[in-house]
């Protein structure tokens, strides 16, 4: 299990998605992920974007006008095709 | 043992793509959708940006479909190629600057040409098109156009009018059944909205502008006058993401002043101060504002009695404005605010 992070401060949705997303993509099962946002619909999104891909938002916290999603990252098989 | 088959849905988070996914679904077929974010996309930035729609749930449509309907979503970042289709497209500009029958082509073939698609051994492509939904690019001529020229060829299949065009390969191996795809066709959406009902899809998104900022006329002459200052048809993320922010004037051709209209745009234009001048009013009240372009020092000057006009201190003799250009020290400046009639309308951008 290895901890990364992603700074998507100052992009507004999709974006903050679409880098947590291309991150995830080269992560590990187990592994953690902090994203760093200010658009507040990320708190909406990275969620949803988490639940379709089967990944867990384990904390979210606000700082100020930062946004601080912490995702486990979960790449176990599944039944799909 | 029958093959499972995959097919890759395009989602946009309005209600034709998400019934074309649902019906093909409902065959038996293992669908993934794809979203392309252009940076003209509607979804979500103006949302973000004003802290009037505070109180409206803010949500990416496309990933509440994708939920929705229980598939994976796949959202990709095309900004840099979907330059070639603002600026140069091969079939022409629709009412304003959208480029839409070009935009169609490019997204199919990015699905197609995707590796990802092959990679992962899906079988065709679905679109929520109807023919004559759309003046520019969904009419029954540009359906085999986009098919051509995307290179999907027979695999891209739009289960919504699918009866009103040739079996596409999925519809003639049996793949999904023909009988159980439609015939929708004109710009009315009862068919859409019953189909809807009888599928037990309650809230769905139709935003009543469309899905992307070039068919907005406003949004496109902004457009044509960053290129028409510039002097060349470029543009970088950060100046499509301006243009939907706050008041812009151009009280010259070489400078314009981009204005916020409330809280949430004076913090968002406050992000940009790393890379604008920035003027914001000291003595009293208001808003952000950020000027582009090449403006000499006095220019600087003239904008802060143009922005001291939006402040509090509109009515008084003189406001206290604060100047800081990237990277420098702030200057106040202590200056009359220009009177309505000294904004002529020909500014406003």
């Amino acid at each position: 299990m290895s901890e990364h992070a992603v700074d998507a401060r100052r992009l507004l949705c999709p974006m903050p998605v679409i880098r947590t997303q291309d991150k995830i993509n080269t992560l590990a099962d187990g592994d953690l992920l902090t994203v760093t946002c200010t658009d507040p619909g990320v708190k909406s999104d990275i969620p949803a974007w988490c639940r379709i891909h089967g990944h867990k938002v384990i904390d979210t916290l606000t700082e100020g006008r930062e946004i601080i999603i912490t995702i486990r990252v979960q790449k176990k098989p599944t039944n799909a095709p | 043992m029958t093959k499972q088959r995959k097919a890759v849905s395009l989602i946009s988070g309005g209600l034709d793509s998400m019934l074309a996914t649902k019906v093909i679904m409902d065959q038996g077929i293992h669908v993934e959708g794809i979203n392309f974010y252009t940076g003209f996309c509607v979804e979500g930035h103006t949302h973000a940006i004003r802290a009037k729609d505070k109180t409206k749930e803010k949500r990416n449509n496309a990933l509440w479909v994708a939920e929705e309907l229980g598939i994976k979503l796949h959202i990709i970042d095309v900004i840099e190629e979907y330059k070639d289709v603002v600026l140069n497209p091969k079939h022409g500009y629709g009412q304003h600057m959208n480029p839409c029958l070009d935009c169609k082509i490019f997204m199919v073939n990015k699905a197609v040409a995707w590796g990802w698609m092959e990679e992962n051994d899906f079988d065709f492509i679905i679109t929520g098109e109807v023919i004559g939904q759309r003046p520019m690019s969904q009419r029954k001529a540009t359906m085999p156009i986009i098919a051509r020229e995307s290179g999907a060829e027979d695999r891209l299949l739009r289960p919504l009018c699918a009866k009103n065009l040739a079996p596409t390969l999925p519809e003639r191996e049996g793949w999904v059944d023909r009988d159980q795809l439609f015939n929708f066709h004109g710009r009315s959406r009862k068919p859409q909205i019953a189909l809807a009902e009888s599928l037990g899809i309650e809230e769905y998104s139709q935003p009543a502008g469309g899905c992307c900022f070039l068919t907005d006329k406003y949004y496109a002459g902004k457009l044509e006058d960053l290129w028409q200052s510039r002097g060349e048809r470029t543009y970088e993320l950060d100046d499509i993401m301006l243009l939907k922010v706050g008041r812009h004037l151009r009280p010259a051709p070489h400078y314009k002043l981009i204005i916020s209209r409330e809280e949430g745009e004076n913090h968002y234009l406050t992000g940009y101060q790393q890379a604008y001048t920035i003027i914001r009013p000291v003595s009293h009240e208001g808003p952000v504002t950020i000027v582009d372009g090449t403006p000499s020092d006095a220019d600087l000057l003239f904008a802060a009695r143009i922005a001291a006009r939006y402040s509090q201190g509109k009515d008084t003799d003189n406001v206290t404005m604060s100047i800081t250009p990237p990277g420098k020290e702030s200057l106040d400046v202590t200056i009359p605010p220009l009177t309505p009639k000294e904004v002529p309308e020909s500014w406003y951008v």
